[in-house]
């Protein structure tokens, strides 16, 4: 799988991906760091520790990571759930809602790039 | 070579950092730090390499706007750029951090181009700005030692008619400067500023300009002035006045107003005694009151031709009897607190040299007012040269140096102890880290930074020893520590530099032979003198316990050393001593006396007999080929009424001579029979003699 078909196979736009940040080489070599990116790990862990403070953090460090590599999807769903979590600094019925879509959301696109090794 | 610029990079995600740093690191140094307080650290000791910042604001441990605050703070926020590259767009956000100084944002997603152009211009900009503050530091400076030179110029004409050297107006510079700072310290009731300082001692060189219009021979004379002539000398200090407010055009300038009233009132009284007006009280300028107070004193203690040179103990003492009439009680006082760096300073230092560095702080001062950087390039090459040589030295010294700040709390370890310790050189929250709490044990830790705090900055220094865990070794180590101040008034405790030195084996060394010298090199057992100075001090305090001294000397010990030598001899002498020490309770005491003579002192309940048998078995045996036997001669406290250890040994060394002269072998308790054929002994022997 190459990397345009990576990014369209999660929906998100690769010209605009490739014009920012120039080379193919230095987009995949940032999509394959964020398999190993932590801010995911602990925004489950946060979440389950009902540390909210530490969930809006992580939730936040998500949807920049997503944001500057155009992981649209990713990046949409983490930027409501921060939003969300700064301002109600608790775990409610509609954090848990977006939560969970960021889960799903975060499935796909780990699974695409796991797709370009 | 090309030298890279440096950015760092403030961001808590580490895909973001590299990601940035991968845009950047062809053209520049990356220097990278995971939160504000990293970053803080870093900047402590790199703030003037940084040509640019790239801060994120959402970060654990110190966000991005507490980090803006403490860059604030130190004032470093004035020397690093600040871009922002947070992914909150959120118009608060943003008016926040550009009240807290930053000057540029960085939108995310972040491209390529966008960033490098960002960072370049801003670098650009702020390298244009501390090329134009240099610039205007030298011009400053050049203009400063100019306008300097004219009055000085202008002020030695009128000393040089005068007959005096050129130093009494740098005398009176120096003592109005000294005065006024000291002035400024204890009450701002005259709302004197630093500019407002510099001045007034610029223009206190005017004082005695007025002096020009004074014929000479009354001038120069050298005997007592007449009336009339005094009255003439005394017109000196209106005529200045009117020559600085005769120049045109220039009457509102601050060196005109300043210098009229020092040269119209610089010989007013407090007391309204003075001239040429009879101003009284607060009703003189305070330059004229200062620089009058100062004129004094470098009369008194320079020579003139009416006087000879009056030391600075007189002339203060002079002073402040009212003996050159009645000044301001509150410069009384600055005066007699000023007295001792007065004395050293026109003795020690040259009054040029004094002249040169203050003309440094009214530039720099000036620099500051126009809110602009402090540090030239020159200055700069200057520490980055002093920080070479404090590297080197450190690393050769082999002691751990450190400097500690108290906000944000980190603590910065030379290399040398760092690699020592096993440490990184930066230390964040050094109370939480391995430093604060198994280098030092939490409490001393914690009690040496309360000491460090608790000190003053006149009396700054602080030293301690620790037992420090070094790398699994428990190792007696001295503090010596410097707590840093700030150069506000009132001073602000800043943090503290110091240094760790390994005293261990100087202790142990210290220990040992403070053991030496309790003890008898051969036997180990402690010496006579100390064992002397511990009974007589039981013997006085334990006034309710009863003790028995025991005497102890080896039978034929001088014909076991003439047949088997004195390499045998000095065994013999261990043996027993070791036989000595497993026959005794821990709470005895024993000691060799010297020669083949011991003593046990042991305290009892009812009876002694049974121990000194004990004793007495023990030590009856054969070492060798040697057969061992002692003779003992015991006297107890009891019999002593005094409580004195020389009669208690008297006692004990009669009972023994007593066992000696019966054929050895055997032991006595010092009696009144004893007692009694030693008095008939002694009296024969006086009567033979």
């Amino acid at each position: 799988m190459t990397v345009k078909q990576c990014y369209e196979a999660i929906g998100a736009n690769y010209e605009e991906v490739e014009s920012r940040l120039r080379t193919e080489e230095r987009i995949k070599k940032f999509l394959l760091k964020v398999l190993n990116d932590k801010s995911y790990d602990l925004l489950c862990t946060s979440i389950e520790q009902n540390n909210m403070e530490e969930a809006f953090r992580a939730a936040h460090t998500l949807k920049g990571i997503s944001q500057n590599l155009s992981l649209t999807i990713l990046y949409n769903s983490s930027s409501v759930l921060s939003d969300v979590l700064r301002d109600n600094q608790k775990y409610d019925e509609k954090a848990a809602e977006l939560f969970e879509q960021v889960k799903k959301d975060y499935e796909k696109v780990t699974e695409a790039i796991k797709n370009l090794c | 070579m090309v030298i890279k610029r440096k950015i760092l990079i403030v961001d808590d995600s580490e895909i973001n950092r590299s990601l940035l740093s991968d845009m950047l690191s062809n053209e520049f140094d990356i220097i990278e730090a995971e939160n504000g307080m990293e970053a803080s650290a870093i900047l402590h000791n790199q703030e003037h390499e940084i040509s640019v910042m790239l801060l994120d604001i959402v970060m654990p441990v110190m966000d991005g706007f507490e980090l803006l605050e403490v860059m604030n703070k130190n004032g470093w926020i004035k020397s690093v750029p600040v871009i922002i590259i947070s992914a909150e767009t959120v118009p608060s956000y943003m008016d926040k951090a550009y009240d807290l100084g930053v000057l540029d944002y960085i939108s995310r997603p972040f491209d390529e181009r966008v960033v490098q152009r960002r960072v370049t211009s801003t670098i650009m900009l702020a390298a244009k700005q501390k090329e134009l503050a240099h610039m205007v530091t030298e011009q400053l400076y050049e203009k400063e030692k100019d306008s300097r030179l004219m009055i000085e110029i202008l002020s030695n004409i009128v000393e040089f008619r005068n007959g005096e050297s050129g130093l009494h107006v740098l005398h009176v510079h120096t003592l109005t400067e000294l005065l006024l700072k000291k002035l400024m310290e204890k009450t701002d009731k005259y709302g004197i500023s630093k500019r407002d300082i510099s001045l007034i001692c610029n223009a206190s060189a005017l004082h005695d300009i007025g002096k020009i219009a004074i014929p000479g021979e009354i001038l120069n004379k050298p005997g007592r002035l007449t009336k009339e002539e005094f009255e003439t000398m005394k017109t000196h200090s209106a005529a200045g006045a009117k020559m600085l407010s005769c120049i045109p055009m220039r009457e509102n300038e601050p060196l005109i107003q300043v210098g009229y009233q020092i040269c119209r009132w610089h010989h007013e009284r407090y007391d309204g005694r003075g001239y040429p007006d009879g101003l009284k009280g607060e009703e003189i300028p305070i330059a004229a009151q200062v620089v009058a107070l100062a004129d004094v004193y470098d009369a008194l203690t320079s020579e003139r031709v009416y006087k000879a040179a009056f030391t600075h103990e007189v002339a203060v003492n002079m002073i402040l009897n009212g003996e050159c009439g009645v000044f301001n009680p509150i410069l009384m006082e600055c005066l007699t607190e000023i007295s001792d760096t007065l004395k050293k300073e026109f003795s020690e230092a040259s009054v040029t040299d004094h002249f040169q560095r203050d003309l440094f702080e009214t530039v720099e001062q000036q620099m500051m007012d126009i809110n602009e950087l402090n540090v030239s390039e020159r200055t700069f090459r200057l520490l980055e040269h002093e920080r070479m040589k404090y590297q080197f030295f450190a690393n050769m010294s082999k002691e751990i140096q450190f400097e500690y700040t108290a906000t944000p709390e980190m603590l910065v370890l030379s290399e040398w102890g760092a690699d020592y310790l096993n440490l990184p050189e930066m230390i964040l929250n050094p109370k939480e880290s391995a430093f604060g709490n198994q280098v030092f044990s939490k409490e001393d830790f914690e009690q040496l930074l309360k000491k460090l705090k608790d000190t003053t900055p006149e009396n700054s220094i602080v030293k301690e020893t620790y037992l420090l865990n070094i790398n699994g070794n428990q190792r007696w180590s001295e503090v010596v520590a410097k707590s840093m101040w700030t150069n506000e008034e009132p001073p602000l405790y800043e943090g503290a530099i110091g240094k760790i030195v390994d005293i261990h084996e100087y202790l142990e060394k210290m220990n040992r032979l403070e053991l030496a010298m309790t003890q008898d090199s051969l036997t180990g057992l402690l010496n006579h003198n100390v064992a002397k100075n511990k009974i007589s001090s039981l013997l006085s305090t334990e006034e309710g316990k009863k003790y028995i001294l025991l005497l102890i000397d080896i039978d034929n010990f001088r014909k076991a050393n003439d047949e088997y030598g004195h390499q045998s001899g000095d065994e013999i002498l261990q043996y027993i001593g070791n036989t000595i020490k497993n026959s005794i309770r821990s709470a005895d005491m024993a000691a060799r006396m010297g020669g083949d003579e011991f003593l046990i002192f042991m305290e009892y309940k009812d009876t002694t007999k049974p121990q000194v048998e004990r004793v007495f078995h023990k030590l009856h045996g054969k070492y060798k080929e040697f057969d061992i036997s002692v003779s003992m001669g015991i006297a107890s406290s009891e019999d002593c009424k005094q409580r004195e250890y020389d009669t208690l040994f008297q006692m004990a060394d009669k009972a023994l001579h007593t066992a000696k002269h019966n054929g050895g072998h055997s032991y006595y308790f010092y009696d009144e029979t004893i007692e009694a054929v030693w008095e008939t002994k002694f009296s024969q022997q006086q009567y033979k003699q």
